[in-house]
């Protein structure tokens, strides 16, 4: 009896508290809202295809980015691996029956589709129009859109983060089994329990920061309005110490899907294992610290910009000991290319060239060319998209036994992955050159000469869209008409693949002991 | 409880203190961008702040410092009581009035000071905007506090020397509403009161 | 446009792009040469290491320390040296020259003003002379806005309730895009024009020509009077109130022990806050001019007394 047959009315899902089910829970939530940014994404492409702004009007494309940038970071990126694989997978890594505190982990998942809904009604009542950002004094004083409707649903949302976070943080310090240590958790483990701390540190300060804009906005209290003595760098200097280790978020739980897939297809342990795990935490510690690159040409004093320029620098040597090891984790291998392995190359592939392209962004002289263009779009899209959004589905493809029960197809598998990294370059390298060129963001129209790269991106937004859609397809297909799958169709080594796919409601039919570390592969000969 | 996520009661009270310090730096953060304003406020406008701290009502303000602190007492005796088995519902209870009376004579100092509130323009505005917005944020947490500690009450005969997790837990939270307040107090009722 | 005639060559039309320019294909050459080698080695590791190939596969290492720690802290060593360059080439920009040319842009929903110290304005048009080195002191009466000029390498956001400024040397004749850079609202995209690089001598024609405005000085010293500045900072006024002879450029010290420069932006603040800096020796008794002067006004006043030696 699987946690799947367990019950199968919708009561027995939506009351549920076993955190296997709340992670599908969460992974149907953000798929619609995946498709939901996406749809506003398409039709930005649409729109830029050409110089002129005729598709929509300018209010309606102000609109667009807005709801792309606001769904797709908190509604999708953000708990994209933490709330769906992190919630299924971290008690089975570590061999608890669930998380620490499930009633809990079902609540947040309550509290995320209420902010959901809100965001929802903000769109429904017309949209908002300031950009994801929120920068003051326009979101406090001259937007005339939703802009509280807005705020109320990241708000709330937040602490559907900050819960999921606390239960992660916990489950992993008090739940581990006998003989698991500190070093011998997967790095899969590590990098969502220095996400939870990030979201546990960070999130609150983004709530109260948006708690505080809607105050101004509604009573003048003149926090962040010049006009009433505050100031809107204020606003931008709390708004980022949220948002940039919010990148890190977004991007630490990939690195610890890759961290899992690598090995496991290259049959053979990862290298460096420590380095690894000790560059998660310096990467969710520094990230802390850096959060004034967003604002080189902002006014803030030059001093500033100098320390958190050299900070950057630093936060991106972790990083590139990552996609180091990585590498070498290929060494001396024996390598399958299943669909998982193809995403899990293509996320060190796209990362280093998002991770490479940052430190032009960190090069204070650069910055003041490069920031508010679109090589700053192409940048991060290369690390969310590029690196977390692969990651993403590289790990649903590789944990889709465990979670489904099922096997994907894998030839499709192969088809999407490699269709998604043509569309992505596609999209997203000649905005690299935009942004270079000089073409600013959040622009619905544009000089024509800026027209040919438009083109090409456009054309490779609706690759990657037949490239997203490709695997809503299969997956969903492989549900009904999939191969059943064994406990352990990869040979993989972690404790989540001791037990049966899909595993039993308390996980484990023993509590699991562990007497090695992990990525205990057998070289091939 | 072969089913349950814990492998015992112990593990179960570990977690539970644990999450809640968890909690607490995450509670911490959240106060977080109102220090932050209020230090770039002050630093700005700094003459309001000061003639801002001579409108506290200072002996309400000082009284009510004393009730929290000694609330703090009381809280700390019914987590003891728990863990005993003692008298925890008295304790509870003396815990619960005393955050009561704070709320109250908060309550009474911020229709007291609404008047002048309305009318500060400039410095002073955001002087009393941070005042309200601190202690009022300050005393929702007392409230949910009061709540947690009147549930504790209710259920207070399932406390005993082997089970009193919860008790703890509340306990935790009740001292650092306690701690911000420590912190409060001074921000706006003492800082520079006394100088010329 | 003639600057922008080329779209795969980005024009370099100042001193800075020159700098940025060098800084930017050094890094691009270093980062390519880094993804080319790791691309490579993924590459060659894949082929050569795919399942069922015969090939040595003994000993795979786990960890190699002198390895690790050697792309530890090569890294950081070259991460620190391209710190120092691009932070030496941006203070360029914040620090002008002597006799750089200062120029007030305002920025407003959704239009660039210019105003030349000769009374000229210009709106979504900036003419400059080339060689001359310039400083902008940007201001906005409305939202955030960014001076975005791609060609000139400089972008400086404009922020509400205080001056930013960017300084730099236009190097080359033509016309170039100007954008808003910062996303200010509905035609945020529409929000810009061009700047116009012209010869020294055309520039001073230009500068003539148009309707013929007094000097920003001289406006400042008419408002100076008809504010009632003059009352009291006045030499030979009755009310105690410091005088303004020479005080841009200079150091003044204040009632609460601390030193300020008196530059635009003390200027300003002095104007629309002054009970926030207030002079040593002097009685706070100065009415703040909050919401009485609009952004031009100020640079007008802020130009007579930088006039006013």
């Amino acid at each position: 009896m699987s946690y799947l047959t367990e019950g199968y009315t919708l009561r027995s899902w939506l009351t549920t508290h076993d955190h296997k089910r709340i992670a599908v829970l969460y992974m149907v939530a953000i798929t619609a809202f995946f498709f939901l940014g996406g749809a506003a994404a398409a039709l930005m492409r649409l729109e830029l295809a050409t110089p002129a702004g005729d598709v929509v009007s300018a209010e309606t494309y102000n609109k667009l980015f807005t709801v792309h940038g606001v769904v797709m970071v908190w509604f999708f990126l953000i708990p994209s691996i933490p709330s769906v694989l992190g919630n299924f997978l971290v008690p089975l890594m570590i061999g608890a029956r669930d998380m620490a505190f499930p009633r809990l982990n079902l609540a947040s998942w309550y509290i995320y589709a209420l902010g959901g809904l809100f965001t929802v009604a903000a769109l429904v009542a017309g949209g908002v129009d300031t950009g994801w950002t929120f920068y003051t004094p326009y979101s406090t004083t001259f937007s005339d859109t939703n802009v509280i409707l807005v705020i109320v649903g990241v708000f709330v949302t937040g602490f559907s983060s900050i819960l999921t976070g606390l239960n992660i943080v916990v489950t992993v310090h008090k739940l581990r089994a006998p003989g698991l240590t500190w070093f011998r958790l997967p790095l899969f483990v590590w990098a969502n329990y220095a996400t939870s701390l990030i979201l546990l540190l960070a999130t609150p300060v983004l709530a109260m920061t948006l708690a505080l804009v809607a105050l101004e906005r509604l009573f003048h209290v003149g926090i962040f309005d010049p006009a009433l003595g505050g100031d809107p760098l204020l606003f931008q200097h709390l708004f980022w110490f949220y948002s940039h280790p919010a990148v890190y978020i977004m991007v630490l739980p990939a690195m610890g899907v890759a961290s899992e897939i690598i090995p496991c297809f290259a049959r053979r342990p990862v290298f460096g294992y420590r380095f690894m795990a000790y560059a998660i935490l310096g990467i969710a510690s520094i990230g802390f610290l850096v959060w004034g690159h967003h604002m080189f040409v902002s006014g803030q004093s030059m001093y500033a910009g100098m320390v958190f320029s050299m900070l950057s620098f630093l936060v991106a040597i972790p990083s590139a000991i990552k996609v180091f090891n990585w590498t070498a984790t290929l060494y001396k291998g024996s390598i399958v290319f299943g669909a998982p392995m193809l995403y899990a190359l293509g996320f060190v592939g796209l990362f280093t060239i998002g991770g490479l392209t940052g430190l032009f962004l960190a090069s204070l002289a650069l910055d003041v060319h490069l920031t508010d263009t679109y090589f700053v779009i192409a940048h991060f899209h290369y690390i969310m998209v590029g690196g977390s959004v692969m990651a993403y589905l590289g790990g649903i493809h590789f944990w889709w036994p465990k979670i489904s029960g099922r096997m994907y197809p894998e030839t499709l598998g192969r088809i999407a992955a490699l269709t998604i990294f043509f569309g992505f370059n596609l999209t997203f390298f000649p905005q690299y050159l935009l942004g270079w060129l000089g073409m600013p963001r959040r622009y619905h129209e544009y000089p024509p000469e800026f027209q040919l790269l438009n083109l090409f991106s456009s054309a490779g937004a609706a690759v990657l869209a037949i490239g997203y859609l490709l695997p809503l397809a299969y997956l969903a297909w492989s549900l009904f008409f999939g191969k059943r799958a064994s406990s352990n169709p990869w040979g993989a080594s972690g404790l989540e693949w001791q037990t049966p796919s899909p595993p039993p409601q308390h996980n484990f039919e023993r509590e699991p002991r562990v007497e090695r570390g992990p990525y205990d592969y057998q070289p091939v000969r | 409880m072969t089913t349950s996520q814990f492998g015992s009661a112990l593990e179960r009270r570990e977690a539970s203190l644990f999450g809640m310090w968890a909690f607490l730096a995450t509670e911490l953060m959240f106060f977080g961008p109102l220090f932050f304003g209020y230090v770039h406020a002050r630093l700005a406008q700094h003459d309001a702040f000061v003639s801002g701290s001579h409108h506290m009502h200072i002996a309400l303000g000082t009284l009510n410092t004393a009730i929290l602190m000694t609330s703090s007492l009381t809280m700390a005796l019914a987590v003891r009581a728990a863990q005993r088995s003692g008298p925890t519902r008295i304790w509870l209870a003396l815990t619960a009035l005393f955050g009561l009376a704070f709320l109250g004579i908060k309550a009474s100092e911020w229709v007291m000071e609404f008047g002048e509130a309305a009318r500060a323009a400039g410095g002073e505005a955001r002087f009393y905007f941070l005042y309200y917005a601190m202690t009022g944020l300050h005393a929702v947490h007392l409230t949910i506090g009061v709540g947690v500690v009147a549930w504790l009450w209710l259920y207070a005969k399932r406390f005993s020397a082997e089970y009193h997790a919860p008790v703890e837990v509340s306990g935790l939270y009740w001292h650092f509403i306690d701690v911000v307040w420590v912190f409060l107090y001074p921000m706006f009722y003492l800082l520079e009161r006394y100088n010329a | 446009m003639s600057g922008a005639s080329s779209q795969w060559l980005l024009a370099a039309a100042s001193d800075a792009a020159a700098r940025v320019d060098v800084l930017f294909l050094s890094l691009l050459a270093l980062t390519g040469t880094v993804a080319l080698a790791i691309f490579v080695l993924m590459i060659v590791f894949s082929v050569r290491y795919r399942a069922g190939s015969r090939v040595d596969r003994a000993n795979p290492p786990t960890n190699v320390r002198w390895l690790e720690l050697g792309w530890t802290f090569t890294p950081l060593a070259i991460f620190l040296g391209i710190f120092v360059w691009a932070a030496v080439v941006y203070a360029r920009f914040y620090t002008p020259a002597p006799d750089a040319m200062a120029i007030f842009i305002v920025g407003k929903q959704w239009m660039w003003k210019a105003e030349h110290a000769n009374g000229r304005r210009e709106i979504d048009e900036l003419h400059l002379p080339v060689g001359q080195p310039v400083r902008l002191i940007l201001s906005t009466e409305d939202v955030i806005h960014s001076f975005f000029v791609p060609a000139f390498r400089i972008k400086q956001d404009a922020v509400p309730g205080r001056y930013t400024s960017i300084s730099f040397t236009p190097t080359r004749e033509g016309e170039y895009w100007l954008h808003c850079a910062e996303y200010c609202g509905t035609d945020h995209a529409r929000m810009g024009g061009r700047v116009v690089v012209m010869t020294p001598p055309a520039f001073a024609q230009w500068l003539e020509r148009g309707d013929s405005n007094p000097s920003l000085a001289a406006q400042g010293f008419e408002l100076f009077r008809r504010k009632g500045c003059s009352g009291c900072h006045a030499a030979g006024s009755s009310v105690h109130a410091p005088d303004l002879a020479g005080v841009y450029g200079r150091v003044v010290h204040l009632a609460d022990g601390r030193s300020v420069l008196a530059d635009e932006g003390y200027l300003r603040d002095s104007i629309l806050l002054p009970k926030r800096d207030v002079v040593a020796g002097y009685e706070p008794i100065m009415p703040s001019f909050q919401g009485q002067l609009d952004e031009s006004d100020l640079a007008a006043l802020i130009s007579y007394l930088k006039s006013n030696e």
